[in-house]
């Protein structure tokens, strides 16, 4: 591919994420990807589900009890925020201008820092204050893995979106970056709609009960 | 800019330094290929102990412990080392060609495919050598293997994690590779069937190796960081396993079964001579049993205890799949029927495939009866069935592609004599071994036992069985020798080795360059090789393009060294609930070494080069001599 095509907003594609072959590769690629990543997300559901509130024999701590939805609902604000914040840069890519997508992937990331640090906060909260440590029970291992699942990827699409703007800050948008940073942003609305799954069946329906 | 892969390097460094480096889908190919035959053979090897054993009653050639290991090692090499890897290499080297792109759409994520699957087999197969293999067998129900002492279990838990993390990217990049690489005016219904069912047999792993990833995960963090997943004792449920495996476990025999209908699907027609017969309902068989193979996961524990309802609905969803099947069976017939037949070695596999296919399925049906179901359950029975579905069909769609493969895949050609000698060796075998299994199983003998008593009725059958698997392995040891011998053979050299291709691979002349087609081809209808040739066209195919620069992706060590990673995390998690001090540090480096692969990969272009027309001019003279590819 060559990078020294100069482009102008004119001239810029309207699916820059989509003009070369590579691109295209990559656009359907993270398509088919979170495919998969959707059945395994449901697979953890699934479990969740079916030992939500299991343990030993008169274990006392129940979903009900343990979780609020003040803290979560903090949580979803800064996440689906975030998501909206990818918006804004994938406008910015569309229209040609860098500095917009640098700007806005970069509060995306430090919307994501602070979900993450808040869900960090809250395991910690658990495993320390209440004892609902990983080992305590059917119920805890199930909540941390699905929970915990979602912020690995939380983690790695910080990492990936991060490495994205370090490595284009100096160089413009070309048709080489530009379908990573597409790539990264549905990436980053996938994690956005799993954690809508979580907050309903982990954190409303364990209010419920 | 200078085009590397023409420049020429020899010597044994450079040789192995480009197969570690490779992103070349034919190369990565022949890998899949020769890893796949290495695992095949330790299988079989492990198969033909379990045959020796069980040849006498009260035998004791190997220890009741042992006997474990090894019928837990042969089920799971031979599905996910062996079969797998061999039915990939087909794909890896022919699906591109068939559709007549340049590579794969990700060559950097194949070859990181290979290796994980390499490294992930390695690690499981060293458990044999550090205290003792996984002994649960293939199912590993967790109500049997959280108990297991040792790291047999773990062995198996990483080793599969890492491999089938593997498969998956695989799957994704065949996926990608057939809906965005399709050569000009290739449509859909315009697919040769071996593409098609590589399609659907890659969308199966797609949504089967996540639920056996979470699976394989609940078990590692229950066995080995005190997690209670599987644990009734403090709530856990032992059947959330068996449903995540089968779930998996299931989809997997059509990941393997549809890319061994697509291979026959591309001999029957060119030996018959004539059209594959019924195209689209082929393809839409295809798509119809890999979606039902996502509904019939319960069928393998009818006897778990779910209740009748549950357990009626998986019975008739699974009869429902004899129905595509049959359908795919009756298009092979009816191309023969009225074909001028021509009997070759690739051939006489589809003969024999098709008759042994249709009595694994058959038995199939009978199992999908659930109240039979709790009289077969465990016998010989499952075990003859089961051998009759993956034998008679994949095992035979690999070898009779070996064949049909060769000249595209190795420029060279397996000796048909001793091709048919192999083909009867171990078709004969074949049935011996299984076909009395049966009726050990309806005389009662349970499955996975390490001995029995004289005298039940059982001691011929079993006598028989094991003379049918020593049959079985001289037949795969002749069919090495054969493959040995055709390096002395002479270069094929030319297109269309069988005279009558009917797809885009057979337009190419052998050896294929690493570019493939010089141009990408026009495709003007199905079998368009085929539609070419008889309108008399000399040069292969009708080209959609001038001949120009050819842009090709560089090859990297990176995909190695991920894997290297992800290999020396498994050890810290394989050592960490013996509590020794280096178990985390040990994870970290692993996955430092993987993560900072991936950050080195990100940070650095990969741009590709492109190789100039006058170096493919040249390129081509060199290897077809003056007048090049023509």
């Amino acid at each position: 591919m060559d990078l020294n095509t100069k482009f102008t907003p004119k001239s810029w594609p309207d699916h820059a994420e989509q003009a070369t072959l590579e691109g295209k590769n990559k656009f359907v690629g993270i398509w088919i990807f979170i495919c998969s990543d959707i059945v395994l997300f449901a697979s953890v559901f699934a479990t969740y589900l079916s030992l939500k509130d299991k343990g030993p024999a008169g274990m006392d701590i129940s979903a009900a009890e343990l979780f609020g939805l003040e803290l979560a609902f903090v949580m979803t604000m800064l996440l689906l925020t975030s998501s909206l914040t990818s918006v804004y840069a994938m406008y910015h890519m569309k229209n040609f201008n860098s500095k917009g997508v640098l700007i806005w992937m970069g509060i995306t990331v430090l919307l994501g820092l602070g979900f993450l640090g808040l869900e960090i906060y809250e395991f910690y909260e658990y495993t320390v204050h209440e004892g609902f440590g990983f080992t305590h029970s059917a119920f805890s291992s199930s909540f941390y893995v699905l929970v915990g699942t979602h912020g690995l990827h939380v983690i790695i699409g910080l990492v990936w979106i991060t490495g994205l703007i370090i490595r284009n800050m100096k160089r413009g948008l070309n048709l080489y970056n530009a379908p990573k940073f597409f790539a990264a942003s549905i990436y980053w609305h996938f994690i956005d709609v799993v954690w809508v799954f979580i907050f309903t069946v982990v954190y409303l329906m364990g209010v419920l009960g | 800019m200078s085009s590397v892969a023409i420049s020429k390097k020899t010597g044994f460094g450079a040789t192995l330094w480009d197969y570690l480096t490779t992103v070349d889908h034919k190369k990565l190919g022949n890998m899949y290929f020769f890893a796949g035959l290495l695992f095949f053979a330790i299988a079989g090897f492990e198969a033909l102990l379990i045959r020796i054993q069980l040849m006498v009653p009260n035998n004791d050639f190997v220890s009741a412990g042992l006997f474990n290991e090894l019928l837990t090692m042969h089920g799971t090499t031979m599905l996910f080392l062996a079969a797998t890897p061999l039915l990939f290499g087909f794909m890896n080297a022919i699906v591109p060609l068939q559709i007549g792109a340049r590579d794969v759409a990700f060559p950097f994520l194949n070859s990181l495919g290979f290796w994980l699957f390499f490294l992930g087999a390695l690690f499981l197969h060293l458990s044999f050598f550090m205290g003792g293999a996984p002994d649960a067998g293939w199912t590993s129900y967790a109500s049997l293997s959280l108990y297991s002492p040792g790291h047999g279990i773990d062995f198996y838990v990483l080793g599969l994690q890492i491999s089938g993390a593997g498969t998956l990217i695989s799957g994704i990049n065949f996926i990608v590779t057939i809906i965005t690489m399709r050569a000009p005016g290739m449509t859909f219904m315009r697919m040769p069937l071996f593409t098609w069912t590589t399609l659907i047999s890659s969308a199966l792993i797609l949504f089967a190796f996540p639920p056996l990833t979470v699976g394989l995960f609940f078990m590692l963090v229950d066995r080995m960081f005190g997690a209670n997943f599987f644990d009734h004792t403090m709530g856990g449920n032992t059947i959330i396993w068996e449903h995540l495996f089968w779930i998996f476990g299931h989809p997997e025999v059509y990941i393997l079964v549809l890319p061994a209908f697509g291979l026959f699907s591309e001999i029957i027609p060119v030996f018959a001579r004539k059209r594959l017969f019924g195209y689209s309902s082929m393809v839409f068989a295809t798509i119809l049993i890999g979606f039902l193979g996502f509904m019939v996961w319960a069928h393998h524990m009818f006897t778990t205890g779910l209740g009748p309802t549950a357990n009626a609905i998986f019975a008739v969803a699974t009869m429902a799949i004899a129905v595509p099947t049959g359908m795919k069976v009756f298009n092979w017939i009816l191309t023969i029927w009225g074909g001028s037949i021509k009997v070759t070695v690739p051939m006489i596999y589809a003969l024999g495939f098709i008759p042994s296919f249709v009595a694994g399925g058959v038995t199939g049906v009978m199992q999908a009866t659930a109240p039979l179901d709790y009289q077969l359950h465990d016998s010989y029975f499952i075990v003859a069935h089961f051998h009759y579905v993956i034998v008679g069909g994949i095992v035979t769609a690999i070898f009779g592609a070996t064949h049909f493969y060769w000249p595209i895949m190795f420029n060279r050609v397996l000796n048909e004599k001793l091709g048919y000698i192999v083909f009867w060796v171990f078709f004969i075998g074949f049935h011996l071994t299984f076909f009395l299994q049966h009726f050990l199983g309806l005389m009662g003998m349970p499955r996975r036992v390490f001995t029995y008593q004289a005298d039940q009725g059982w001691d011929l059958y079993n006598f028989i069985s094991s003379i049918g698997a020593i049959m079985m392995g001289i037949g795969v040891i002749l069919l090495v020798v054969n493959m040995l011998l055709s390096i002395k053979g002479k270069p094929v050299n030319q297109r269309d080795y069988w005279g009558d291709g009917r797809s885009l691979e057979w337009a190419l002349v052998t050896p294929v360059p690493f570019y493939n087609f010089k141009q990408t081809p026009l495709i003007r209808g199905y079998d368009p090789y085929w539609i070419e040739k008889h309108e008399g066209n000399k040069e292969g195919m009708t080209y959609a393009e001038p001949l120009g620069d050819i842009h090709m992706p560089h090859g990297s060590i990176l995909p190695l060294i991920m894997s290297i990673g992800m290999f020396i995390a498994a050890f810290g998690a394989l050592y960490h609930p013996d509590g020794v001090s280096w178990s985390v540090p040990v994870i970290i480096l692993g996955i430092g070494i993987t993560v900072a692969c991936m950050i080195l990969r990100s940070f650095k272009d990969d741009l590709g080069y492109h190789v100039h027309k006058e170096e493919i001019i040249a390129l081509e003279e060199e290897l077809y001599g003056k007048g090049g590819n023509k």
